[in-house]
């Protein structure tokens, strides 16, 4: 198993030289790291390629790293049945970037790329519906992105008054509590960004 | 002279019998040929994703139990077994074989589900009588392992929860005994009946380049004849050395799928009747104090174990950096969860790859020029529950 991934990871950074921009195996499982604009022609080739033969978009994850500059990373999942391997495809973008659909290669992406578009507010080009998907009709905002507050902005209940339902801005009766419960020794925020500070400093000198 | 036809838009669902829970279908319809199917969803939306993010690894598996609410152990196996492979910590063999003796009694109880509430869709009352008496008897082996029907959190990373009683191994073997019979009774009602064959044959066929195409899994993809299941092919657990066979469709039309479900329901049984016979003693959740919390006997007695427990229920532990995914065969299909670990007590995204999305997805593709009365039971054959389309 293992050899065979070496050998697939070989095969796509020759057949691919110029586009793969870092491809590595980690806890038996390749990722490859490409540039947002070579995101159909790699798919393409993964899909159609003899020895690959991806034929199966699993899923597509959005992550959100908000201290970056390239934000977003998306993060293509897909299986090829007729050789058992998997493959991670991740692209890193700014928020401002339009991202290919790949609706035309794969159907499924139909939905997965409303999902994502949905929860990051990520764009994609050329996709035939791009509506929201899993939120409720009107909804603002996109909530898995990291600076949404867990508990949102509004709620939702049923008025006597006015005999419908209605939103307002969230009224909690409790504080929100976020315990920090990480070692104060070595977990906790402030502890991780000194370290962090520090091991810059030490690579520097 | 030509006659002007206008297409009829309707409203189907969200509360609707035969909608399998909150589906929103808006279909136009030509006469009684659905011309085109958008389903909305996302009515059952509760975040879990974001939740998750929240949470520690231990607070975050029962969220598990709520995606797939008929088949609740499949979907905490795959959330277990992505934090194992992150920690790189080995789980004891009794653990695995408890492990597979509970999916396999989710894969029935999924099945089950399906089977009888489909055939309720196209007018049998009978079977889901029948088949919920069964369910109710796998409920309570839930229930005596974890203490919940329903909501189990029963697995844990490193293992499960606790060790099961005796009496239930000898319990659940007696099930497997009689259930064969049970299914035979089921089968007598379904597969020569002729409405229910009538309603399902060549209804809703999905071709084995479709399938594919459309990210399906699980018996949607083994209904249109692709011999691919994740436990044969990329075998977790122990599943490599236990005898089982795939079952796979021919037609990939509806009944096919029905036929594979229940033939897979006597293939679960046949596994379960394998580990409840092999079954090793041994601790059941690993070893490692700080991943599993200690014996109740240990905290009276030993500082470091009542240091663990303490550790363990405020800060939960540190999962090194890093991203995987794992996927596991739940009985709707391919169940993944893709997580990524930034090396804290928390997981810094868990994505989660529900089955039911994917399918529910074909709905438009598989529905077009069939009739409205096929609606049902093309969406009973999917297998869709809302917990995990709509996480």
């Amino acid at each position: 198993m293992k050899e065979n991934l070496k050998k697939l990871k070989n095969l796509i950074n020759s057949e691919l030289t110029g586009k793969v921009q870092n491809s590595f195996i980690k806890d038996d499982e390749l990722t490859i790291e490409i540039n947002e604009n070579d995101l159909i022609e790699v798919t393409q080739f993964l899909k159609s390629n003899e020895k690959c033969k991806f034929r199966q978009l699993i899923d597509i994850a959005g992550v959100d790293f908000p201290e970056k500059e390239k934000r977003f990373k998306l993060i293509y999942l897909f299986l090829s049945h007729e050789n058992n391997f998997r493959i991670k495809l991740s692209i890193n973008f700014t928020p401002k970037q339009l991202i290919n659909s790949l609706t035309k290669i794969f159907p499924s992406a139909n939905w997965m790329e409303r999902e994502v578009f949905d929860m990051y507010g990520i764009k994609f080009k050329n996709h035939p519906d791009l509506r929201r998907i899993l939120t409720d009709y009107g909804f603002k905002g996109h909530p898995l992105r990291k600076d949404f507050p867990l508990t949102g902005f509004n709620e939702v209940r049923y008025s006597e008054k006015e005999k419908k339902v209605i939103y307002e801005p969230v009224k909690l009766e409790q504080n929100y509590r976020n315990f920090d419960f990480e070692s104060p020794w070595e977990g906790t925020n402030y502890i991780k960004e000194l370290k962090k500070t520090k091991n810059n400093n030490d690579k520097k000198n | 002279m030509t006659k002007k036809t206008k297409s009829l838009n309707l409203n189907f669902g969200p509360q609707h019998p035969a909608a399998h829970g909150v589906l929103r279908l808006i279909l136009e319809l030509d006469g009684e040929i659905v011309e085109k199917a958008d389903p909305h969803i996302g009515l059952l939306h509760r975040g879990t994703e974001k939740l998750i993010e929240q949470k520690t690894y231990t607070q975050a598996l029962p969220y598990f139990d709520r995606l797939d609410y008929v088949a609740p152990m499949n979907q905490e196996h795959a959330f277990a077994l992505a934090a194992e492979k992150l920690l790189k910590i080995e789980v004891p063999i009794r653990a695995k074989y408890i492990r597979v003796i509970f999916c396999e009694i989710g894969r029935i109880l999924s099945h089950i589900l399906n089977v009888t509430t489909q055939a309720l869709d196209v007018g049998a009352l009978t079977p889901s009588l029948w088949g919920f008496e069964e369910r109710e008897t796998l409920m309570t082996f839930y229930e005596r392992a974890s203490g919940s029907r329903l909501h189990a959190n029963y697995f844990r990373t490193g293992g499960v929860h606790q060790d099961i009683p005796l009496k239930l191994v000898e319990d659940i073997e007696k099930f497997c005994k009689s259930f064969p019979k049970i299914l035979d009774d089921l089968e007598s009602l379904l597969t020569d009946n002729r409405i229910f064959k009538q309603r399902n044959v060549e209804i809703g066929i999905v071709s084995k380049q479709e399938a594919l195409d459309h990210s399906f899994s699980g018996v949607m993809l083994r209904g249109s004849g692709v011999p691919w299941d994740l436990r044969k092919s990329q075998p977790y657990e122990i599943y490599q050395d236990l005898d089982f066979k795939i079952p796979v469709g021919k037609n990939g039309d509806c009944y096919d799928r029905y036929l594979c479900r229940i033939e897979e329901m006597r293939e679960s049984i046949k596994i379960i009747l394998q580990c409840i016979d092999k079954l090793p003693k041994g601790p059941v959740k690993s070893i490692d104090g700080k991943i599993s919390p200690p014996n109740r006997d240990d905290l009276k007695q030993s500082m470091e174990a009542l240091i663990h427990h303490f550790k363990l229920f405020t800060e939960g532990y540190r999962v090194p950096e890093g991203d995987v995914y794992t996927a596991v065969e739940a009985p709707k299909g391919e169940f993944g969860v893709y997580l990524i670990s930034d090396g804290s007590n928390k997981p810094y995204r868990c994505k989660i790859r529900a089955p039911g999305f994917s399918h529910l997805q074909a709905m438009d593709y598989l529905i077009r020029g069939h009739m409205l009365a096929d609606v049902p039971a093309v969406l009973g054959s999917l297998d869709i529950v809302f917990g995990e389309v709509d996480r």
